[in-house]
């Protein structure tokens, strides 16, 4: 437990010394959120057809949620795979196992970190956006804060899966900016899944931002839980623990 | 220290490993007893540092029995590595972790600890305490892991290639601190590719060849088992007639300018000085060469390529 805490406090210090791991988790997601609400305001609409787009709020009030998903992707997708990558790479995890740190530890911390910053991110996504466009709050609290909880936990193990899968540095980079922005582009922070035509829906079904982004939208527009994009993030979650720890290796 | 002080430190019996084709560790049996400062010597790729890591827990095994203070390295890692220092050949720490937030990590990570200021001081990093891993140089780092190694004050510390990227002046720190760090009981595994080093800190080393281990003794009872010859060296400023014929043991005499060598085996300085004095000659300088470590290495070497 006292490994687990040190090694998550200077891991943590590390992740603030890191200007690219900062970009991605704070200043990408939010750019990106101020960009869509400005153009689309939060205006809550009168037309039916784009009632339905927006679930029947504003646009802000509709990504307000998605954006909450997406700094948990960004940690899981990025940040975390180049992370345990380029410690395998550089020999960091080799030193950290002579020391006596343990699987459970080493990934432990760089989850919890991550884990940590993506908190930090979404309530900064979701203040800046109360005070600034008056964005709705969770209808349920409990359940946003459930269906946080299985988003952190899915991107947290999908990441270490990518991070233990990839071969090298540039191919966990390559990795996790690809599915990061397919993601971004059609699970919910891009365009609405309203407006995406059938076919990219029907891809957009296979990414895990979009069952975390279906759970949290439900959750948060009142529109009760999502079982069944819950399971399937559940789905994702138990898959990654277990393929991670059949491919984890420490050099 | 010797061996009736209790269980060896390290005890390994026909250890094998093999890498794909590559059967890098064929056959090692070693004993380090404890408080000693064992040394490996051996060519780049005869398997020091695999079987080293293997000792650490850190590698699989294909095969032998091996005990790290009376445990399992495989299956006992949990109870060993907080007892065990480690120095590894290769590894690296996260670029912006400074030097003493690693000091203090590691330290944390077991049960004792040193205090990271005092293993500054005695390391040389004074001043560097807030530097980045990635801002120091490579003697730099190379102290900080030798540093680290002994963070959690071991029974038993493996030192891979400790030297290696230090200043002389560091060197013969170095060599002094793991002196120290012996004094106060801690058993040390030294691969080492510097001879000096072997030579001056080493009770006992391992000549490792081929993954298997060529010779272990003292540094003196490697040097007398494998350096037959013996040089003695005199300046003579007088005539150019000297003549050693008949020296018992003698091989070769040479000269260049006043300076004479002759190598040959046996009681060589004796012999010769008694044939000198018969001649009248009495030269002030008149020495005999110590044999090396190094030559009994590079004469072990040579039998293998012959
Ligand atoms: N991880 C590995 N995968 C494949 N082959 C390896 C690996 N590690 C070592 N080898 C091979 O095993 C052999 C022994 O390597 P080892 O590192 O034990 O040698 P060493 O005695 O420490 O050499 P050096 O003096 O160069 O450090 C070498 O031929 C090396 O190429
Ligand atoms: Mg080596």
């Amino acid at each position: 437990m006292k490994a687990l805490r040190k090694l998550t406090w200077v891991e943590m210090k590390l992740f603030f010394r890191e200007p690219l791991a900062l970009i991605i988790a704070f200043a990408f997601p939010f750019f990106m959120f101020f960009v869509l609400v400005g153009v689309f305001g939060n205006e809550a609409e009168s037309d039916p057809e784009d009632i339905e787009v927006w679930r029947g709020g504003g646009p802000a009030d509709y990504y307000v949620s998605t954006y909450v998903g997406l700094v948990m992707a960004a940690a899981g997708l990025v940040t975390l795979p180049l992370r345990i990558a380029d410690y395998r790479e550089r020999g960091v995890l080799r030193r950290y196992r002579a020391a006596g740190v343990s699987a459970p530890v080493m990934l432990g911390s760089q989850v919890l970190v991550a884990a940590g910053m993506s908190v930090i991110a979404a309530v900064g996504i979701v203040v800046l956006s109360t005070t600034l466009y008056d964005t709705v709050l969770p209808e349920s609290w409990p359940l946003v804060i459930a269906g946080a909880v299985i988003g952190l936990l899915t991107f947290a193990a999908f990441g270490v899966l990518l991070g233990a899968i990839a071969p090298s540095v540039r191919a966990a980079q390559g990795l996790g900016f690809s599915l990061f922005f397919v993601m971004l582009m059609i699970s919910g922070s891009g365009p609405p899944r309203e407006v995406l035509t059938s076919s990219m829906r029907a891809f957009s079904n296979i990414l895990p931002l979009t069952h975390v982004n279906l759970v949290l939208q439900d959750a948060w527009l009142g529109f009760g839980w999502n079982w069944v994009a819950a399971a399937v993030a559940a789905g994702f979650f138990a898959a990654s623990v277990v393929l991670s720890l059949r491919f984890f290796r420490w050099e | 220290m010797n061996a009736n002080d209790g269980e060896a430190a390290v005890s390994v019996r026909s250890l094998a490993k093999r890498y794909g084709d590559v059967q890098a560790v064929r056959d090692v049996s070693l004993e380090v007893r404890g408080g000693e400062i064992f040394g490996i010597l051996g060519a780049n790729g005869s398997g020091k540092t695999t079987t080293i890591e293997i000792l650490q827990g850190l590698r699989k095994p294909d095969g032998g029995e091996l005990r790290v203070l009376g445990l399992d390295p495989q299956t006992q890692r949990d109870q060993l590595r907080h007892r065990i220092g480690s120095q590894l050949q290769e590894s690296a720490l996260p670029d912006r972790l400074r030097v003493w937030e690693a000091l203090d990590l590691f330290g944390a990570l077991s049960p004792r600890s040193r205090d990271w200021a005092e293993l500054v001081r005695e390391w040389g990093l004074e001043g560097k305490e807030r530097a980045a891993f990635g801002n120091l140089s490579g003697g730099q780092r190379q102290r900080l892991f030798v540093a680290l190694a002994l963070v959690n004050e071991p029974e038993i510390v493996f030192l891979d290639e400790m030297t290696t990227g230090l200043d002389p002046a560091g060197r013969h720190a170095a060599w002094d601190l793991v002196r120290d760090v012996r004094r106060r009981g801690t058993t040390v595994v030294l691969v080492t590719h510097f001879m000096d080093e072997a030579e001056e800190l080493c009770d006992r080393i391992a000549v490792f060849r081929r993954g298997e281990v060529a010779a272990i003794d003292s540094p003196a009872g490697l040097v007398q088992r494998y350096v037959n010859s013996s040089t003695v060296r005199f300046t003579y400023e007088g005539g150019d007639t000297i003549s050693l014929d008949g020296c018992p043991g003698l091989r070769e005499l040479r000269r260049e300018g006043t300076q004479f060598t002759v190598s040959g085996e046996g009681p060589l300085l004796a012999h010769v000085a008694s044939r000198l004095a018969q001649a009248a000659v009495y030269p002030a300088d008149l020495r005999v060469e110590r044999a090396t470590l190094e030559q009994a290495y590079l004469q072990m070497a040579g039998e293998v390529d012959a």
